[in-house]
């Protein structure tokens, strides 16, 4: 039988498939555990490292994660009546990914072009954000937000103190901005520019936003302005569009005055 | 070691580089050099994936129709890329979310398949094999020398250890953003390739065509 016959051809073709199509499925089953434990941890290294209870959180071990992480709750928020619900479309807090309810019709809402400044077009109904409490009372809140950069969706965690208004850390954990440009959102001396800063101005509006060039401490506003990234413009617009999106009525705004008369 | 499979493993390090001579792989070359921990990651993944490509499509190559010898080609380096990918993801997850779609991207990467069709394909899997791991050391040797330059200048790092303090971060170095951006490992290539060339002076290519000097004033009437 020569090679070229049109037997050998497709005897050739379907022998061939099924040993790769075998040795593809064999890895992606058998180092699916392992890599479900990665992205796990990655996720709860990104609320450590924001949840200020640890200086660095990629140098944790994997017990020191699971350790540390027991004391940060996570909690599901709707957006709508901002309230805490114990669990959204049947899911409960640990199954429930906010990511993929964005992207379920039935579990989340498009945004109209003008509402939408983050450029996200849809937004889950229930959010779910996480909590560092001590001694039953709640110390550190962890809201997730997203928006849009100038190439990328930025996916991040803004901490806050207590009284829901000033900045305990800002960080994303995964972006795809210009690296060395907008890529430097994920600097560690520019983030560390946000804690201390506060939210909402005099108004009770959202004030803090990213700035061009460097904050003046003098400035009356500079309570609520972060550093400008050098070469980074809409970048920077683009955090600081989230930041308004996420913080106000389209966002967490409800839920945080309920959590602040305590009805939440 | 024969002097004939010494030849083969190291010739695609510099004589017969793929990328400085072959001109191949330059795609993945610009877009992963940015860092020196993610080029060698992706050197790696690309020795890995050519030497295993290379032994196995040179183990059938026998039984190939030639009719359908690249699909099959496509079809075995298409499998051992998305394996290299589930370990990366599962064992070394930061530098896999880093290279993202690149790794994907092997599988496309002219080296792989340029070898497959050019050299497993006639020759034994021991020295296929061979052939495939000189290739990518070759890509991985012109992956290391750019990223160097890149990661120095672009970010002052090298492995991601600060080797030129940036004004980011309280230093005296201003880090020129163009290196981080692609064109940069264009014109870094460009350079290297010109600095071989010039040191081996048999792999400048004989000009296509000559330009032919200005017409005379006097004959332009």
């Amino acid at each position: 039988m020569g090679n070229d016959s049109i037997k050998k051809t497709l005897l050739v073709t379907v022998v061939l498939s099924l040993i790769c199509s075998v040795l593809v499925s064999a890895a992606a089953v058998f180092l699916k555990p392992v890599q479900d434990q990665n992205i796990k941890l990655d996720v709860q290294r990104n609320i450590l490292a924001i949840s200020g209870l640890t200086a660095d959180a990629k140098a944790l071990s994997v017990a020191e994660v699971a350790e540390l992480y027991k004391r940060i709750q996570p909690r599901l928020v709707d957006l709508k009546t901002g309230k805490f619900v114990d669990e959204a479309n049947g899911l409960t807090v640990d199954q429930y990914d906010q990511r993929v309810a964005a992207k379920d019709p039935k579990a989340s809402q498009a945004l109209a072009g003008s509402k939408d400044i983050a450029g996200i077009k849809r937004q889950a109904d229930v959010a779910k954000v996480y909590l560092v409490e001590q001694d039953g009372k709640m110390q550190t809140l962890i809201l997730p937000v997203h928006g849009y950069g100038l190439w990328s969706t930025m996916y991040g965690f803004l901490a806050l103190e207590n009284n829901l208004n000033t900045v305990k850390g800002f960080g994303f954990f995964e972006q795809a901005e210009t690296p060395g440009l907008g890529g430097e959102v994920s600097n560690p001396v520019w983030k560390s520019r946000w804690s201390g800063k506060e939210i909402y101005g005099v108004d009770g509006q959202v004030a803090l936003h990213v700035i061009k060039g460097g904050v003046d401490p003098t400035n009356p506003g500079a309570m609520n302005q972060i550093d400008g990234l050098a070469g980074a413009t809409l970048t920077a617009n683009g955090v600081s569009n989230l930041i308004k999106f996420w913080l106000s009525d389209t966002g967490f705004k409800l839920f945080l005055n309920n959590l602040k008369a305590g009805n939440a | 070691m024969s002097v004939k499979t010494k030849d083969i493993l190291l010739e695609p390090v510099v004589k017969n580089n793929p990328i400085t001579l072959q001109i191949l792989g330059i795609c993945s070359a610009l877009a992963v050099t940015t860092s020196m921990q993610v080029s060698l990651v992706m050197a790696l993944a690309v020795i890995g994936v050519t030497t295993a490509s290379n032994f196995a499509v040179s183990l059938i190559r026998n039984q190939i129709p030639n009719s359908i010898r690249i699909i099959c080609q496509m079809t075995v380096i298409a499998s051992l890329v998305i394996v290299v990918d589930q370990i990366l993801k599962a064992y070394a997850f930061d530098i896999s979310k880093q290279l993202s779609v690149f790794v994907g991207l092997i599988i496309t990467n002219c080296i792989v398949m340029g070898r497959a069709e050019a050299f497993a394909m006639k020759n034994g899997p021991a020295l296929s094999a061979l052939d495939g791991f000189g290739n990518g050391l070759g890509y991985g040797a012109v992956l290391l020398v750019v990223a160097f330059f890149r990661e120095l200048f672009g970010a002052g790092n090298l492995f991601g250890v600060e080797i030129l303090q940036t004004v980011n971060n309280g230093g005296w170095y201003i880090p020129n953003g163009l290196m981080l951006l692609a064109p940069s490992a264009f014109f870094l290539i460009g350079l290297l390739i010109w600095a071989i060339r010039s040191w081996k002076v048999d792999q400048v290519e004989e000009v296509e065509f000559k330009i032919a000097p200005n017409t005379k004033f006097s004959e332009a009437h």
